[in-house]
């Protein structure tokens, strides 16, 4: 743990001290910012948490909670959107009894997540699971692939 | 004699061809060919676009088989099929018919005009050499050997390039304002935070040909007088900047990049900045301050940034497509260019053509050309030959042009004119099933939940719209709605301070001028005519269609299905949620939504 965070400390010098970049860095490592990291880092570097939470909260990126083992990512561009996505993300809320305004199912095996586009628009309407993109996704295709991981 | 031709295979390896199991097709090819004992090498060409699939990514796995040149193209390729075309094709001679690409492949390219394209695809992203062979990096020796900084800002100028991530602003003229700006170091951003929704234009050129961009980039540089650079690319884009980085270390090993360009006084190295998910970072000063590290909020301009940009010093932004036109400009000349497009708007604009459209893919077209052709002859028309509604340009700052406008000239005056822009390319077809007020609704939580917060009309204005928007869809509309939309959008992009508010009202006032019957029908009579919005629907079931196959009871997640097997069945509206499961599934059509 300590370790890991020397080196994003080192590589945040080697980076013109760029903040968003320690953030990713430290997204990157533990999949989201745990509190006691931005403690850490804003006692070493003298900056104020407030700081870090401004950033954070900012970018879509930044996770303030752990996430599920499983990250489900449904794309919900423009294309994605004719072509359906609302229904896709709706069943999967379901078939995960993940409950609304929430994102990570209880036993924190599936985070579903909406992205705003993934640039794949001609295989609409997509979803990503665990970095694999699928296109031309349907309801039943998508249960059958979360049942494969359930 | 086979052994001895030259037989090369393009797969496509893009986004859209590896979703479609590109790798699985390109190992599939080694296999078989090895295994076959010829000699072929399977390049992973084509980004996703061009000749591997030319930006017809809807048809993937592309596959081209150039057998002395000799060039066949097959469509849907699986890698199950890979051991038929080795054996009958590439063994053989005889190519797979049935499994190649048909007329309307053909079609979907005869009207465009590549030139950011025109490398995408045919040569391999992940090899300098590919494109070296090409012609690539000849334009930054010319520039480097023979012309200065000046000569080269007057030629982009007289080019008549304008910036193609949306704002249509004159490149070379940006370019002259930054290398006469006081101030060092200057700084040359390639902005690839491409934000909007059903755009991936940029994507798909930094995937297919990434030395473009960096040869743009350096020519940009040398002509304003930079001595650093930064894409700064969004992080949703993996492929993209894995290639990005390959193709800088590579362009840094043949001496594009660094000290001493082509051992000559000119210095510039290229940093990678990924982006961290905000819409509005690409709006150039909120861009800077990300790239600063800072929350990504816009600033008032002016001070524009060729002035005072990044770090205070004098800076220019450029999109991706803008950079990529650039070595192609110097390489075939100023007039080569301006001979495309129209008077105001010159060369060619790359569009994603998506939505419901047969062929949907990315496509380059001369500006001017008429919207009825990228429809209807390169799109192939409507998906199940429905009927077209609109056609949105533009994404969340764009707007709609409507089916009777179709013969409208595609170009930065023409679709102004029209209450929409060409923005930064997105082009999403709509038929008869869409609803519009829907629509409307979609680009406001977009921009509602993008607005940065900064400035009162755009974080609260943006907010009341979408409010107005939901309560509308939701069968709750007010009789004065309408007027109230109207209203507060202009006043929203009147008083906001950057791009992002100005425009955010833009899908709203573009559906009302052109929908009107749809907002009427969905405030006063409770109806949503397209069938779209949830809770002005009802889904019942035709007893006289329906067969009682139980398919519907099976796929109803909420259990709302009832009946006996081989006897019509019924759907309880109290726990119905809508979702439209039953009315998909059923083969019988015994569905009605209405």
């Amino acid at each position: 743990m300590q370790d890991i965070r020397e080196k994003i400390l080192e590589a945040y010098h080697e980076n013109e001290g760029n903040v968003i970049s320690l953030l990713q860095d430290i997204e990157e490592s533990f999949g989201y910012l745990p509190q006691d990291a931005i403690d850490w880092f804003s006692e070493q570097l003298d900056i104020p948490p407030s700081r870090f939470y401004g950033i954070a909260t900012f970018y879509a990126q930044f996770h303030l909670k752990p996430r599920g083992e499983n990250i489900i990512t449904a794309c919900c561009g423009t294309a994605c959107h004719v072509k359906g996505s609302e229904r896709l993300i709706n069943s999967l809320m379901r078939e995960l009894h993940i409950p609304s305004g929430e994102d990570t199912s209880e036993d924190k095996k599936f985070t579903v997540e909406k992205v705003n586009c993934v640039g794949a628009c001609s295989i609409a309407p997509v979803v990503i699971i665990n970095k694999e993109v699928h296109g031309k996704m349907t309801a039943d295709r998508l249960m059958k692939e979360i049942r494969k991981i359930k | 004699m086979m052994q001895e031709c030259n037989i090369v295979i393009k797969v496509c390896m893009g986004t859209g061809g590896i979703a479609a199991g590109g790798t699985g097709v390109v190992s599939a090819f080694n296999e078989e060919i090895k295994a076959a004992g010829i000699n072929a090498s399977v390049e992973k060409n084509c980004s996703v676009h061009n000749v591997g699939c030319r930006g017809f990514c809807a048809r993937d796995v592309l596959v081209d088989v150039i057998i002395d040149g000799e060039k066949t193209t097959y469509e849907y390729i699986k890698s199950d099929m890979v051991p038929r075309i080795v054996q009958e094709h590439i063994l053989q001679g005889q190519a797979v018919g049935d499994w190649e690409v048909k007329e309307d492949y053909h079609t979907f390219h005869e009207k465009q005009v590549k030139v950011v394209l025109s490398d995408c695809g045919e040569v391999d992203p992940e090899d300098i050499e590919s494109y070296v062979e090409r012609g690539g990096y000849e334009a930054l020796k010319k520039v480097l050997a023979t012309m200065t900084p000046e000569e080269t800002i007057d030629l982009i100028k007289a080019s008549g390039l304008r910036g193609r991530g949306g704002a249509g602003f004159p490149t070379g003229l940006k370019w002259e304002f930054a290398r006469k700006a006081p101030g060092e170091p200057k700084y040359l951003i390639c902005n690839a935070d491409e934000g909007d929704p059903g755009a991936f234009m940029d994507r798909s050129v930094i995937e297919g040909n990434p030395h473009s961009v960096i040869e743009g980039m350096i020519i940009g540089a040398y002509a304003i007088g930079a001595l650093k650079g930064y894409v700064y690319i969004r992080a949703e884009y993996p492929l993209a900047v894995e290639r990005l980085k390959i193709a800088l270390d590579q362009a840094r090993q043949r001496g594009f990049l660094g000290n001493r360009i082509q051992e000559r006084d000119f210095n510039f190295d290229i940093k990678i900045k990924l982006g961290a998910g905000a819409f509005v970072c690409g709006e150039e000063t909120a861009l800077i301050a990300s790239i600063e590290g800072n929350r990504g909020m816009p600033k008032a301009k002016p001070p524009f940034p060729a002035q005072k940009g990044l770090w205070g010093k004098p800076t220019v932004i450029n999109n991706v497509e803008t950079l990529a036109n650039i070595a192609y400009i110097i390489r075939n000349g100023a007039d080569w260019f301006a001979q495309f497009g129209t008077e105001k708007s010159k060369g060619t604009k790359v569009f994603a053509l998506t939505g419901k459209v047969k062929n949907s893919g990315l496509i380059e077209v001369p500006l001017g050309i008429a919207l009825r052709e990228i429809v209807y002859d390169i799109g192939g028309g409507i998906e199940g030959d429905r009927k077209l509604k609109a056609v949105q340009t533009g994404g969340p700052s764009g707007g709609c042009i409507t089916a009777d406008m179709i013969d409208i000239a595609v170009d930065y005056e023409s679709l102004a004119k029209a209450g929409s822009i060409v923005g930064s390319g997105g082009m999403v077809v709509m038929d008869e099933t869409d609803c519009m007020v829907n629509i409307a609704k979609y680009f406001l939580e977009f921009t509602q939940a993008e607005s940065c917060g900064k400035c009162v009309p755009c974080r609260i204005g943006t907010k009341r719209l979408l409010e107005i928007l939901e309560r509308i869809t939701d069968g709750r509309g007010r009789p004065g709605d309408m007027d109230l939309l109207e209203k507060l959008s202009n006043d929203i992009r009147s008083a906001s301070l950057c791009g992002l508010g100005q425009t955010a009202p833009n899908p709203v006032l573009s559906t009302l001028r052109y929908f009107r019957d749809e907002y009427e029908a969905h405030i006063h009579e409770k109806r949503c005519p397209a069938g779209v919005c949830k809770n002005l629907l009802t889904y019942s079931i035709l007893e006289e269609f329906c067969k009682g196959c139980t398919m519907c009871a099976r796929v109803c997640p909420a259990g709302a299905i009832v009946g006996e097997k081989k006897k019509p069945h019924k759907i309880i509206q109290e726990i119905c949620v809508k979702c439209g499961a039953c009315f998909e599934t059923c083969k019988f059509k015994a569905i009605k939504k209405g």
